[in-house]
Formats: structure tokens, C-alpha cells, sequence
């Protein structure tokens, strides 16, 4: 019963598939030519600048004409670190110490870790920061953070790192998200509405774009809370040698 | 555009050596610093063709974070491929 009502929901879903396919014409070019204005790369390049005021081009399409994807995709990394969270995460018993299953590193490395630990947080949080402005946005700010944490894991045996802020801090990341977009419809506009508060202001400000740069740094958190989180659980894994 | 050309093949040619010797390799401690290797060229290669977002997220994410989960995994599980290509679980 169960496999005929997977192959009708299958059946379901294949059909508005080839449905959709069908509205593009067989073989039409929809990206490229961009002094063709019907294409979609042209009318990007054209109406980004004007509309949003957003400066980096990718930022305005990632965050703002496909923020729902990527809504979906934050919600595909927090699924992933928590199934990993579910299956390695090891619970202590009463009065058992945390401990990292790395050896003592030398003084050299928890010297020279801890003078760069501050220089990488500040170039991911300055990369997530000005994520409308030049290269990089959210998650390459967050990724950066997270190597950050790991060079601090790697070289202290006994870095801790609360695990209740981490989820604090990816949490309401999360909430931040979708409640911006959520205000978008409030306001009367559509989910994730572009200048639904802070206003659109001036191209190349840093507070500029409206809710473009406030979800960047939401993001920015949120991967960088997660990704720590997953390389803390690898590490405390006790390697099995026998 | 003809040394644009020229560091582009270069960088190519340096892209399929490191895969193949991932594949090849015996030693997954050697393998996965190689792909650590692709994943420096990739970003490299983005930055070359104007891409400095994609190769800013390969540099972080495939240098940094991708190499060191698998070195980790490598040092709970086994550091050499097995000869006899059974799947021997230590």
C-alpha cells in the first residue's frame, strides 16, 4: 500500500515537473546574451544596481531574487549538522570531564594559534559585514570563522566552547531569517521584501540594500555557530585502535 | 590573454595530476591533502575567471574545512587502503 502511494506521489510530483520544463521552449537560451533584455543574466545586470541598490551583483541574486533558496539551503546545513549533532554526539556520564582526543600541542602552535585567532575572526566577520559590497557574503564569512574555532580546537586540548551559546546563536540566527521575511509580508509586500525596513540608501554604503546585508550577517552567524559545532563533535570522537 | 591562456592550462594540468594521484595514492593521508591541493587550484582557477565569491567559498570550505574533517575521520579510522580490498572495520 505504502509503494503504490510513493509511485502515485512520484507520478504527482514527475508531472508538474515536465510541466514546468514545458513553459521554456526546447533549446531556447534563456541566459546568455546579455544585450538581449528578455534574457535573464541581462536583466539582473541591468536592474540590480537601480533596484536594490546593492552593489555586489551575486549578493543581490543569492540573497534577495532567490532568498527563499536560500532560506532553503540554511535549513539544509542546520539539518545536516544536526543529524550528524544526533548520531556522533556522545552524552558524558555524571562527573566525566570533556576531553578532546588530540595530543598536547607544542607551544609554538598555542602561541602562534592564538596571535591569529583574532586577525581570522575579524576578516570573516569583515567578509560577512560588507557582503553587498565586495566578494563574499554570509557563508564565506561563517566558513572562515569556523576555521578560526578549529585552529583554537586543534592547538588547546581543553578549548570549550559553550555548546549552549552555539545553539543560541544559530537559533535565533535562523529566526532572524525568516522573520525578515515574514515582516516583508506583514508590511504588505512579499516574503522577503526588499526595502521593508532599514531603506534602500545610497549604492556602495555600507548600510545599504535594505534587508540584503542584515540577512547576510544573520547567515554569517548561523554557519559559523554550525560549522563549529560540527568540527567540536568530530573532535571529541574517541578514536577506536585496538 | 595568451598568459592568461598559458597559467589557465598550467593550472589545468596541475588540477587532473593532483586527482589522479588522490586516486592513486595509497597512503589517505596523502590523498586527502591532494584534494585539499584541487580545491587551492579550483579557487584559483574561479578567481581567474572572475568568480571571486565561488572561489572565496572554495577556499574556505574546500581548503580549510573539507581537508581537515576527512584528516580527522582518517585518524579514527584506518590511515592506509587496504591491500586485499576487503572492507576490514577496525
Amino acid at each position: 500500500m505504502k509503494k503504490y502511494l510513493a509511485i502515485f506521489l512520484l507520478l504527482i510530483v514527475g508531472f508538474y515537473l515536465i510541466q514546468a520544463f514545458n513553459l521554456v521552449p526546447f533549446g531556447a537560451n534563456r541566459v546568455g546574451n546579455i544585450d538581449d533584455e528578455s534574457t535573464v543574466g541581462a536583466y539582473y545586470l541591468k536592474n540590480t544596481v537601480p533596484k536594490t541598490s546593492v552593489a555586489n551583483v551575486v549578493t543581490a541574486i543569492v540573497v534577495n531574487y532567490r532568498g527563499f533558496d536560500t532560506l532553503g539551503e540554511v535549513t539544509v546545513l542546520f539539518l545536516a549538522t544536526t543529524g550528524l549533532g544526533s548520531i556522533l554526539f556522545r552524552k558524558r556520564k555524571h562527573g566525566e570531564e570533556e576531553e578532546r582526543v588530540l595530543k598536547e600541542s607544542s607551544q609554538l602552535v598555542k602561541i602562534g594559534s592564538r596571535l591569529l585567532f583574532p586577525f581570522i575572526a575579524l576578516l570573516g566577520i569583515y567578509v560577512f559585514i560588507h557582503g553587498h559590497l565586495t566578494p563574499g557574503g554570509g557563508f564565506q564569512g561563517g566558513a572562515i570563522i569556523a576555521t578560526g574555532f578549529l585552529l583554537m580546537l586543534v592547538a588547546y586540548k581543553n578549548y570549550k566552547l559553550g555548546h549552549g551559546a552555539l545553539t543560541w546563536i544559530e537559533s535565533l540566527a535562523g529566526i532572524t531569517f525568516a522573520g525578515i521575511g515574514i515582516w516583508g509580508l506583514i508590511t504588505g509586500g512579499t516574503f522577503l521584501e526588499n526595502n521593508a525596513f532599514p531603506g534602500l540608501g545610497n549604492v556602495n554604503d555600507l548600510i545599504s540594500g535594505g534587508v540584503i546585508p542584515i540577512i547576510y550577517i544573520a547567515v554569517g552567524f548561523k554557519v559559523a555557530a554550525e560549522l563549529t559545532g560540527v568540527l567540536d563533535i568530530l573532535l571529541s570522537i574517541k578514536p577506536n585502535k585496538n | 590573454m595568451i598568459f592568461y591562456v598559458v597559467i589557465f592550462s598550467i593550472l589545468a594540468l596541475l588540477l587532473v595530476a593532483s586527482g589522479l594521484y588522490a586516486i592513486i595514492q595509497k597512503d589517505l593521508l596523502y590523498a586527502v591533502i591532494s584534494t585539499g591541493v584541487i580545491s587551492l587550484i579550483l579557487s584559483v582557477m574561479f578567481y581567474l575567471l572572475q568568480a571571486p565569491d565561488v572561489a572565496l567559498t572554495e577556499a574556505a570550505i574546500g581548503v580549510a574545512l573539507t581537508t581537515v574533517i576527512f584528516v580527522i575521520t582518517i585518524r579514527n579510522t584506518t590511515r592506509f587502503e587496504d591491500e586485499n580490498d576487503n572492507n576490514k572495520v577496525k
